[in-house]
């Protein structure tokens, strides 16, 4: 038996087989049997370095790397914003919502501090953001961003409702790398809970009722406009060609029961309402 | 060689959904490729010893990514059979006096049955049967009880899918599993409140379901949801379910 035949008979029918693995371990992982069998018959010494050769490590671990970055200049942006808040402790702010937003600040701050240490341990430079290129009153928009509470509540569920988007974007770029995928996916939820916080205290303080914890198609719940990049693309009532509004599920409730990824240049032109200008993110 | 039947569904649940970079398709290729050489090996029946056919009382899940999507259908099955039960009781108007949480539970109601019949449709002839659901040990006229039962199951849910992320080989599943599991997250945040104020995303030195603590304390590593394997997640979902999850076809790694 030639195992190099196995090669040549994917590439005949699949000319970017090689495109299609980041990982040693995961081309074995989809020969199931083939590469249970290989290596017990030890082979696969020379299998596996074709295999290490098309799906080496180096170029995935950079690409890693700058998924992390980019959820590191995500954190970095919000829990910027949550300590300012704290620290203007405005009197409008009621003392529960604070307790709240105490907590929402410090897992945001174990998020900054878990993705800077898997960037450094996969060999990469944790970016930083200078304070001085916020502008959290969104080019004046924002008059009293850190003391106005419904302009708190606002950004915050903002915030977090692109956060859950941008996570759930990046996923699958990171699925070489199970750690930090699953890293990744313990965060992503905990920023899903966020954004339910600050969803349901808009709607129980801000006469908000349809405002709840969960996104309804694609309706911003009464924020600024100029936010509905937000929530473009969550009105979708169809998954994988499955229809979901159907079995007595309204298209509402079809569209809420999914929330949907956001690619990483829509969440950098969100972040940038953010950041003054010549100091945007890109 | 004993039987190759759970592969055509699978692949056609794959083909369905339309991922280009999915093992499906590879495994397409490779069985082409394979049968034009005739790179049969002599003992590839390793992983064959797979029961396709469910004893009765046991629902066996299935292997790889459909194995997983059949794990993730019996937990969604769970708790749509659950907020039913709440949101149809007959004291649900008194249980819960207040219309925004019965709106709450309607609505949660909709999407884990939104979530179970896609993953139904999404599975085909490779899903399990209908589950028979025990709430024997709920209470269903009591909030507390409702309430408590409803944490244990979504924070479940969410450590469920963030742990068999890692499991699935197909990015398009991921994808999928991650549009559930950010919703089940928006519910057991809704659900904690709604028990006990700014609890939503508790933070301790050691979470655990069914308790209050659910995110990692400190700061290097803090702020982290929980993530637990098929095998942690089923013991505690076992007893809410009549049939028995036979879980040993799963991927590990």
């Amino acid at each position: 038996m030639n195992i190099f035949n196995i090669l040549t008979e994917i590439e005949k029918v699949d000319p970017e087989v090689y495109a299609r693995f980041d990982s040693r371990r995961r081309v074995f992982k989809h020969l199931g049997g083939f590469g249970k069998k290989l290596a017990a018959a030890a082979i696969p010494v020379a299998f596996g370095a074709v295999f290490n050769k098309a799906y080496g490590q180096g170029t995935s671990n950079a690409a890693i790397i700058s998924i992390l970055n980019f959820a590191l200049t995500a954190e970095l942006t919000d829990s910027t914003y949550y300590r300012k808040v704290l620290e203007a402790n405005g009197a409008a702010l009621p003392a529960t919502f604070k307790t709240g937003l105490t907590l929402i600040r410090d897992n945001e701050l174990g998020h900054v501090a878990t993705l800077q240490a898997a960037i450094t341990a996969l060999g990469g430079t944790p970016v930083t953001i200078a304070e001085t290129r916020l502008d959290f009153t969104a080019g004046g928009r924002l008059p009293n961003p850190f003391t106005d509470y419904a302009t708190v509540l606002a950004l915050g569920q903002a915030f977090e409702d692109t956060g859950v988007r941008a996570y759930k974007g990046q996923a699958p770029g990171l699925m070489t790398n199970d750690m930090v995928l699953q890293t990744a996916l313990q965060i992503h939820s905990v920023e899903a809970r966020h954004a339910a916080y600050f969803r349901r205290m808009r709607r129980d303080s801000q006469n908000l009722a349809t405002n709840q914890p969960w996104i309804t198609m694609k309706d911003r719940g009464g924020l600024p406009d100029w936010t509905q990049p937000v929530y473009d693309g969550e009105e979708l009532t169809t998954q994988a060609t499955v229809p979901i509004a159907t079995n007595g599920i309204s298209a509402d409730s079809a569209s809420e029961a999914f929330d949907e990824p956001l690619d990483r240049a829509t969440v950098i032109a969100i972040l940038n309402n953010f950041y003054l200008a010549g100091q945007k993110l890109s | 060689m004993a039987k190759n039947t759970k592969s055509i569904p699978e692949q056609e649940l794959l083909q369905g959904l339309k991922n280009p970079l999915n093992r499906r398709s590879f495994l397409q290729y490779t069985g082409a490729g394979v049968a034009a050489s005739a790179l049969l090996l002599a003992g590839c029946d390793d992983d064959d010893d797979i029961t396709d056919t469910n004893t009765t009382g046991s629902v066996n899940l299935g292997t790889g990514d459909t194995g997983i999507l059949n794990y993730a259908y019996a937990l969604e099955q769970l708790e749509a059979a659950f907020y039913s039960m709440v949101v149809t009781h007959a004291s649900f108007q008194s249980t819960f006096s207040n219309a925004t949480e019965r709106s709450v539970l309607m609505d949660i109601r909709d999407h884990e049955v939104a979530h179970r019949e896609f993953f139904k449709s999404v599975l085909g002839n490779s899903a399990i049967p209908a589950l028979t659901p025990n709430f024997s040990a709920v209470n269903f006229a009591d909030r507390t009880s409702v309430l408590m039962t409803a944490r244990t199951f979504e924070d479940l849910g969410v450590a469920a899918y963030n742990g068999a992320g890692k499991l699935l080989t197909s990015a398009t599943n991921l994808t999928l599993a991650g549009k559930i599991v950010s919703v089940e997250a928006r519910h057991a945040a809704e659900i904690r409140e709604m028990v006990k104020v700014n609890t939503f995303a508790a933070r301790g030195a050691t979470p655990a379901i069914g308790q209050e603590t659910i995110i990692t304390g400190g700061t290097a590593n803090g702020g982290l949801d929980m993530a637990l394997l098929p095998s942690q997640v089923l013991p505690l979902a076992q007893p809410f379910i009549r049939e028995t999850i036979n879980a040993s076809n799963l991927p590990t790694i």
